[in-house]
């Protein structure tokens, strides 16, 4: 086995090293180029030597399998693998942005800062989930952002693909990640459940708020254990002006028992970006730690640390879907009945789905709008108490029902603007009855159908049909 | 190159027939047959044909345990087996009978190892059942990769450069590297009589120029295969079974 000696103008498969952009505990990246290739490329070379690290090499033999399946914006387009018995490296996209590193020299960010970073972080991560991977390495040195503003989410030799064999499971029997990102479950040896990164974002969204990490930086396994029955300082004795709502979205997150935190990174993004819309619980109120008869209990009580069956990525995913129904509140009762009862028959068979009702209020093209109708109501606070009374017969527990009044001159991009940035999942909307209006302005279901990038359900009351 | 795997064909012609379909329709180039043509199923003499005219067409063949009790009767097999083994015998002409007792134990091609069942004794028969059995089997090999069959369930291991064993279910459909850095053994499922819960037949697609291996699914026509079963007076319970891949 003969290694080249890298040096920069070495040249290995095409690649030619220009200047070593990192040097880490287990990899080099090297800034390399290609001829006829425009893209920014880095090699990531791990440093295998005698007595090397077992982790350096499975980490690498992990990112090697797992880097080539990812696309999409919140992740390094893989370029090209290089053979372990010849050199060993990675060619992957460099990404022009930053990595959250340097904040940390300025924390705490600003509330609204913060909120935003945990919903681009929380829109990778769902888009990773969605690709069958849990990243488990979750920190900020792993998080760089695009100039285009998307995250894109480093490192996957710490990573768990459902569909692959881990081989980090079985090489280790001590749970391996970065000690104060560290999940509960994560520590007790548990890979794949996708929750894990929630509890890493949780961790960041805490420190980068505060400025304190929530379980400090403790690297023994006693220090770290501590947080399967320990909560954190709540956010707010530590900041009198912390927002309710971002303490409720942080601390959920930060739920020893992954059961309890949101069901997927999709409908943690979907809180962060609506935050007039989180359902306030004792979680937005307190004030201290639980009290020590509560640790107690979960310390001791075997019950709560009795193993769960294996979590699966895509059986949870796929089981709380955003579910947003689009109702028009002028149309007629029976329609918006038959569009309450499909509702109704989805969401029965997924209790951790989330409901998003939408409305959309069109404004004039031309005329001046105004807040305010002839009589003085609120036109907007009328609608969104109209969606409620709709969706009220549902009887969905508030934390998981939201209703949004959106406004546009044209309903059907609207609605479609909401689907995407939400990541809805699958969109209810009722087809009105063939009108003159419809003929001549075309219809806001067919648009949306057409041009949704989830399923949409057309929803119809049973019509009498001519013999 | 694509080269199709296929083991524990068990003389299922509706099977074997549709997995042969699906492998070609997919590109394979070449085959190779992981043992036990026969028993259980209704077809013996025609499945033992298409195995003899592929290995004549460049196919590898290793022998099964069923196909080597054919001319050494065991008592080691269950009642079922060993009923379906004595009628099969029958129903074989001389040709199919010396063709099963000449096939060998293992095959190597390239840096890989074809064998029936567990590597480190092969005429022994051991079911490949745990980490345990593959790591034996894998140390007793210089393969790089080995492949086998026998106990109907598809499973994925691997040896480390630190000699620690993963053990993997795979998933229907999703290629998995094999990593240069490691040792494998793939277990492929069944053709002819699949265990692992799911009725579709079972085989494996090995692409060398990516060194990747797909665990693929056929369905089948289930209800010819156990009827034919039924017509031929063999145990109702192996009828049974096909549908619902136990």
């Amino acid at each position: 086995m003969v290694k080249a000696l890298l040096e920069p103008g070495t040249v290995i498969d095409g690649f030619r090293l220009e200047e070593v952009i990192h040097r880490g505990g287990m990899s080099m990246l090297w800034r390399v180029t290609r001829q006829g290739d425009d893209l920014p490329m880095v090699m990531k070379v791990p440093l295998i030597a005698e007595g090397t690290d077992p982790a350096a090499i499975v980490g690498f033999e992990m990112e090697q399998m797992i880097m080539p399946r990812l696309s999409g914006p919140h992740v390094p387009k893989f370029v090209a693998a290089g053979d372990f018995a010849v050199q060993p490296y990675i060619v992957m996209e460099r990404i022009a942005g930053k990595s959250l590193l340097p904040r940390l020299k300025k924390l705490p960010l600003p509330y609204a800062e913060v909120a935003d970073l945990g919903v681009r972080i929380a829109t990778a991560l769902d888009a990773l989930h969605r690709q069958h991977v849990v990243h488990l390495d979750i920190k900020p040195s792993n998080i760089v952002l695009r100039p285009s503003g998307e995250a894109v989410l480093l490192d996957y030799g710490l990573s768990h693909h459902e569909q692959l064999p881990d081989l980090m499971q079985e090489e280790f029997r001590v749970p391996f990640g970065t000690a104060p990102y560290m999940s509960p479950e994560q520590l007790k040896g548990i890979r794949s459940d996708p929750r894990s990164d929630q509890f890493a974002l949780g961790v960041l969204l805490y420190f980068f708020s505060t400025g304190v990490r929530p379980f400090g930086e403790g690297e023994t396994l006693g220090a770290m254990r501590r947080r399967l029955w320990r909560d954190p300082e709540p956010p707010r004795k530590l900041k009198a002006d912390y927002p309710p709502w971002l303490q409720e979205i942080v601390l959920r997150c930060l739920e020893s028992e992954a059961s309890r935190r949101y069901p997927t990174a999709a409908q943690l993004a979907f809180e962060l970006s609506h935050p007039d819309q989180v359902k306030l619980t004792q979680r937005a109120e307190r004030m201290k730690r639980d009290p020590l008869t509560v640790v107690w209990r979960r310390r001791f009580n075997t019950d709560l640390t009795a193993p769960r069956r294996k979590p699966e990525v895509t059986a949870q995913l796929t089981a709380a879907p955003i579910v947003a129904a689009a109702v028009d509140l002028v149309a007629d009762a029976t329609l918006n009945e038959a569009l309450r009862t499909t509702t109704q028959r989805m969401l029965a068979t997924l209790p951790s789905a989330r409901l998003a009702c939408l409305n959309v209020h069109k404004l004039h093209r031309l005329a001046l709008d105004t807040t305010l109708d002839s009589a003085g109501h609120n036109k907007r606070v009328d609608r969104l108490v109209a969606l409620r009374h709709w969706a009220e017969p549902l009887k969905l527990d508030g934390a998981r029902l939201t209703v949004h009044v959106l406004e546009a001159v044209d309903p059907a991009d609207a609605i479609l603007e909401f689907v995407r940035a939400n990541r809805v999942d699958h969109l209810l909307i009722g087809a009105r009855d063939p009108s003159l209006m419809r003929a001549l302005l075309g219809s806001v279901s067919a648009k949306v159908a057409a041009e949704a990038p989830c399923t949409v359900t057309i929803v119809r009351p049973l019509r009498e049909t001519a013999p | 190159m694509l080269i199709a795997l296929f083991a524990d064909i068990h003389a299922n012609r509706q099977a074997f027939a549709a997995c042969l379909d699906d492998a070609r329709a997919r590109g394979a180039q070449r085959f190779v047959l992981l043992g036990d043509y026969v028993g259980y199923g209704a077809d013996p003499e025609w499945s033992v044909e298409t195995v003899m005219a592929l290995v004549a067409d460049g196919a590898i063949a290793v022998q099964g345990n069923h196909d080597s009790a054919i001319s050494e009767p065991r008592e080691t097999m269950n009642v079922e087996a060993r009923v379906a083994i004595e009628w099969t015998r029958g129903e074989l002409g001389r040709p199919a009978r010396d063709f099963l007792a000449r096939l060998p134990l293992t095959a190597a091609d390239a840096d890989r190892l074809y064998v029936h069942g567990d590597a480190s004794d092969p005429p022994a028969w051991t079911y490949v059942a745990s980490t345990a059995e593959a790591a034996r089997s894998i140390q007793a090999t210089r393969a790089r990769v080995s492949f086998c069959g026998h106990i109907h369930r598809p499973a994925v291991y691997s040896l480390s450069a630190t000699a620690k064993m993963t053990a993997f279910t795979p998933v229907t459909g999703v290629p998995i590297p094999l990593l240069p850095g490691r040792r494998w053994l793939i277990v492929a499922g069944a053709v002819g009589q699949p265990r692992d819960g799911n009725p579709a037949a079972a085989w494996l697609m090995l692409d060398t120029a990516h060194q990747q291996v797909t665990f693929c699914r056929t369905p089948y026509d289930i209800e010819g295969a156990a009827s034919a079963i039924r017509e031929k007076g063999l145990p109702v319970w192996l009828a049974e079974r096909l549908s619902r891949g136990i």
